[in-house]
């Protein structure tokens, strides 16, 4: 494998790592399995992409795109807190109804921005190739992410959402509104995934509707590789994990691809992802917890 | 003080299994009065405490705390005058945070949290400060996970977390029930001391007769949703745990023919 493709999939598994980070989030601290990110990634992509054609400065289009997500996730929770609606189902009619309002957004099913200003444009005056450039780049933005997330986990609202996810009776009990810590671990949850959908689209060069078709396997895979690669001692391992297990995916992904003789196609992603994660699920080491969340829908 | 005034908790209303639990409950308890509560299994003991505590929102009647009438408050507003105590020792905490994380948790009980760290400032000399206290050697254990502590460890520190930040009233709901006779022991010293240190309102539910005299300063039977039986005093004072056990069968054949009155 050439390293121009190495890079690549670094490139491409350290934006991952945003929504790995989101799925964790969602999935890990909530214990609120969401299906939202496939709509909320290609949303990010969609608002950040129409907003840099209209003549928006990139900074702003992309802050635009995280608060979009922002808005999807709170969708999401509000369907389940207010409403009632189990929170799977819930995400499922967000995510789908998603797909509607990114063509809307977008006007039409692709857009390309390879002529556009984007964030990354001012990199280019860098001394470095195009292809170390931008996963460097990356590599700050995503651990500079992690340090953020880390910090707020740690504060007292963060701790304040960890317990709700873990014993929402206990949080109520001690003055925690686990509604509102529902809504807005939502929302974070997915402003993360639409800030991935904007930088990833930027990244590309293009935004497209499909874009976030297998985007929460691809995440789960990650986190549930990372845990796998990385014992979640402390949270400081949990989200590093996550993001050591989206490049790692990504490197093995490339890998499989680039060995011509197992015959994989780039369509054969969602699949073998799939497979992986029910592997990784059924794998005896898997830590007993993980499992029952994953496997029985985060219930209890 | 708590003051409950026709207090109706009514379950699965309207269809086959509707249970009631409260049915039309009166009780006002003084400040800094201590009740325990004993009744047989589905009395609605627990389901005073919820209603107390706002976990359960009755169908009619009022709660009121120091004379706030709080009956529409959910469970997270009520939490700044209200602590608790779970009967199960895994309820009352997060297992899978660690020892300070809980009491950081608790400690924030009744105040806005803002994004300062949990765990900043002077919190841990604080938290092992009260750990001390316990007598247990938890200080030495603050960064350990919750689920490491054996059941009587976390109903202490459950205790402990109940009275980090000051408020009005203490629920116990059989809060001993899961622990060995000594360490139950050890809790239920730990929550006397707590209690007049505080001077904390408390209803105390148990199963244990001998318990329901030995602690506290008054004695509450539940029966059917009704309060059966109001001890304190000199009445109380007397009585001994044979004593109650006849009160509790002589109460309830009361009910009984109350019921077959009604009926009849
Ligand atoms: N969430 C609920 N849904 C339906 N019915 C309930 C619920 N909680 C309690 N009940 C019913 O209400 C009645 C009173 O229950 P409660 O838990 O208050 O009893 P208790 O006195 O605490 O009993 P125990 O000594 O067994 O703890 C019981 O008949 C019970 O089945
Ligand atoms: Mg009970």
């Amino acid at each position: 494998m050439s390293l121009i493709a190495l890079l690549g999939a670094v490139e491409t598994g350290l934006l991952f790592g945003l929504v790995a980070l989101g799925i964790f989030l969602s999935f890990r601290v909530l214990q609120f399995p969401d299906l939202t990110v496939d709509g909320s990634f290609p949303l990010g992509a969609a608002v950040a992409a129409t907003l840099i054609v209209s003549g928006w400065n990139p900074w702003l289009a992309t802050l635009a795109a995280l608060l979009a997500g922002a808005a999807a996730g709170l969708v999401t929770a509000w369907l389940n807190v207010r409403l009632g609606i189990l929170h799977l189902l819930a995400s499922i009619l967000t995510m789908i109804a998603l797909y509607s309002v990114n063509l809307r957004i977008m006007g039409r099913p692709n857009i390309s921005l390879l002529m556009e200003p984007t964030v990354f444009t001012p990199l280019e005056a860098l001394p470095l190739p195009g292809y170390v450039r931008l996963p460097l780049v990356l590599l700050g933005v995503v651990l500079l992410v992690k340090w953020l997330l880390d910090r707020f986990l740690a504060s007292e609202r963060g701790l304040a959402m960890r317990a709700t996810g873990m014993n929402p009776r206990m949080a109520r009990a001690q003055g925690i509104g686990t509604g509102a810590a529902v809504l807005a671990g939502m929302a974070l949850s997915n402003a993360l995934v639409g800030l991935a959908g904007a930088l990833f689209a930027q990244s590309q060069g293009s935004a497209d509707v499909t874009m976030g078709v297998g985007v929460i396997v691809v995440g789960l895979a990650a986190v549930i590789g990372g845990e796998a690669l990385l014992p979640p001692r402390t949270l400081f391992w949990a989200t590093l994990g996550c993001l050591v297990g989206s490049v790692v995916y990504r490197l093995a992904v490339a890998l499989a691809l680039n060995a011509d003789f197992i015959g994989l196609k780039a369509q054969d992603l969602n699949l073998i992802t799939a497979v992986l994660v029910v592997a990784a699920l059924l794998l005896p080491g898997m830590r007993r917890s993980t499992r029952a969340l994953f496997s029985r829908g985060g219930e209890g | 003080m708590i003051r409950l005034e026709g207090l109706q908790v009514t379950f699965a209303r309207g269809t086959p299994l509707e249970t009631p639990a409260l049915r039309g409950l009166d009780l006002t308890i003084g400040a800094g009065e201590f009740v325990t509560v004993i009744g047989s299994n589905g009395a609605g003991k627990s389901t005073l405490l919820n209603a107390v505590s706002g976990e359960v929102i009755p169908d009619a009647g009022r709660v009121l705390v120091d004379e706030t009438d709080v009956t529409r408050w959910p469970a997270a507003r009520r939490a700044g005058r209200v602590a608790r105590v779970f009967q199960d020792p895994v309820a009352g905490s997060c297992a899978e945070l660690t020892l300070e994380e809980n009491l950081a948790l608790a400690h924030a009980r009744g105040r806005r949290r803002g994004l300062r760290r949990a765990l900043g400032g002077a919190r841990r000399d604080l938290f092992r400060e009260r750990l001390a206290e316990l007598g247990l050697g938890l200080e030495a254990r603050l960064s350990e996970r919750m689920d490491r502590l054996s059941g009587g460890q976390r109903q202490a520190v459950s205790l402990l977390m109940a009275t980090l930040q000051p408020s009005r009233v203490l629920l116990l709901d059989e809060h001993t029930a899961a622990l060995d006779p000594r360490t139950a022991e050890m809790v239920l010293d730990l929550t006397r001391r707590v209690v007049e240190e505080h001077r904390l309102t408390t209803l105390m539910v148990t199963h244990s007769m001998r318990q329901a005299l030995a602690a506290g300063s008054r004695t509450l039977m539940l029966h059917e949703g009704r309060i059966a039986l109001d001890v304190s005093g000199g009445e109380r004072a007397g009585l001994a745990v044979p004593d109650l056990v006849a009160l509790f069968a002589q109460a309830r054949h009361q009910a009984l023919d109350d019921d077959s009155l009604l009926l009849g």
